[in-house]
């Protein structure tokens, strides 16, 4: 069983539909006992840092999430989901992360070209820095689906997909049992759907 | 570099998709479900879908089938016709809707921008207008085409993108229908005035349309046309090859 977060950030139907395509068994949750006896975890997210992380730690599941992670249950973050995973966010302030993977999330703006557009929105181009399991499918410029305004940075030892965007972001991050999309797999077409399909353990239909 | 985006677009009244659409291999050549699903395999970036019902039960036929289209299909969608209130947005979000596009909503309600931007970001919210030259300016149309507002188009999309419209669809009633090529000039206008993606709508023709509409307007995001699409005259696969034969980077 794999449990996707609910903590109230976000809609939860596109992800919730792929993942049924790929075949997982999944529950849409955000009681503690349900997300402990979980095989693997999904932690979604849209919106703004500082009002997510208030909401999980408001339900005490900052803690479970870090626990179960840390105790190597698979941890799959998307999106904002992905940034929470990290030490600390600038946006809109300052805000501490689950400090799953080393790093910090920053604003796009001032750190790429002023002629591009924010937020980055779109279909843009993997270029895969460290092998994961979950990207066993993936190779060098096949295109995900990205809309964020944020990015991780300062974490070189795990990122393990970047796209070119005016400069180079990350695009994905892995700690051991902790995996990170910035872009949103579920959105992604049939490229999208062979990541979510790693990382649950289901098979290809035939 | 983020991707051009070709975008085929649906109309849909009462729950089934209108405008003549012949395609070989299909079952259903009518049903949302089977042309959405048909389109995201093919290639598409992105898939929009209108709701051109006028009754509210054909309305909620549309929300069923939108659900289902939204099941199918694991490509961005975005949702437009008859919206009109932050419930609308509420709605077509719900059943699985990434953007939400307003245009005779945004006319009659200007607050509906800003306050869609802020309950669900300007991501979400796509302002669609219908332009049309009059007296050599040019002018925003409502109801699908039918009255003059007055108002001129290139500073009415400035206004709202600056309330919060993540995204701008340019539909030329010149050259809807003609299939001579996208309306360059207006949308170079448009282009210019805004710093959020712009899609190029009416007036496509056949492939090279979009590559002449890449090539001109190197700021464009997105090119969206029907009737082609449908009527299989321009093939996806084929499109895209053309184009980043042409340099222009695509998806493949």
């Amino acid at each position: 069983m794999i449990a996707i977060i609910d903590y109230g950030v976000g809609n939860l139907f596109s992800l919730s539909s792929s993942l049924k395509a790929v075949g997982a068994d999944t529950v849409i949750t955000g009681d503690p006992d349900k997300i402990k006896r979980a095989d693997k975890l999904i932690l979604p997210g849209v919106g703004a840092f500082g009002d997510a992380i208030g909401k999980l730690k408001a339900e005490g599941l900052d803690k479970i999430i870090k626990n179960e992670a840390e105790n190597g249950k698979p941890l799959l973050g998307i999106c904002l989901g992905m940034q929470l995973l990290f030490d600390k966010s600038y946006e809109f302030g300052e805000y501490e992360g689950l400090g799953l993977i080393k790093g910090n999330v920053v604003p796009m703006e001032g750190r790429i070209p002023q002629k591009l557009k924010i937020p980055h929105i779109g279909w843009n181009a993997l270029k895969i820095k460290k092998k994961i399991p979950a990207f066993s499918e993936i190779k060098d410029g096949d295109c995900v689906y990205f809309v964020h305004s944020f990015f991780a940075d300062d974490c070189e030892e795990s990122v393990a997909a970047t796209t070119e965007y005016g400069i180079e972001i990350t695009a994905a991050a892995a700690n051991g049992n902790i995996v990170g999309c910035q872009f949103h797999p579920e959105k992604s077409g049939e490229i999208g759907l062979s990541i979510l399909r790693a990382f649950c353990g289901t098979e290809v239909e035939k | 570099m983020i991707t051009k985006r070709i975008i085929p677009c649906l109309d849909v009244k009462d729950g089934r998709v209108v405008k003549g659409v012949n395609f070989e291999g299909l079952n259903d050549v009518s049903s949302p479900v089977s042309l959405g699903k048909y389109y995201s395999d093919c290639g598409a970036d992105e898939l929009v879908f209108y709701d051109i019902t006028a009754s509210s039960d054909g309305r909620r036929l549309f929300t069923d089938i939108l659900k289902e289209v939204a099941s199918n299909i694991f490509i961005p969608l975005t949702v437009g016709g008859g919206i009109n209130t932050l419930d609308d947005f509420d709605r077509v979000l719900k059943c699985g809707a990434d953007k939400v596009s307003v245009n005779s909503g945004a006319i009659k309600n200007p607050e509906l921008i800003p306050l869609a931007a802020e309950k669900y970001g300007s991501q979400c919210v796509v302002i669609s207008a219908d332009v049309k030259r009059v007296d050599g300016g040019f002018r925003v149309f409502a109801r699908g085409g039918r009255d003059d507002t007055g108002m001129e188009a290139v500073s009415w999309i400035k206004r709202c993108v600056d309330n919060g419209a993540g995204e701008v669809v340019v539909n030329s009633i010149d050259t809807d229908g003609v299939k001579k090529g996208f309306d360059i000039e207006m949308l170079k206008a448009v282009c210019e005035a805004v710093n959020v993606p712009v899609i190029a709508s009416g007036g496509a023709g056949c492939a090279e349309d979009f590559v002449k509409l890449f090539k001109e307007i190197p700021d464009i995001d997105a090119g969206l046309a029907a009737s082609i699409f449908h009527f299989g005259e321009v093939k996806i696969p084929e499109l895209k090859k053309l184009l980043r034969e042409n340099s222009i980077i695509v998806r493949l």
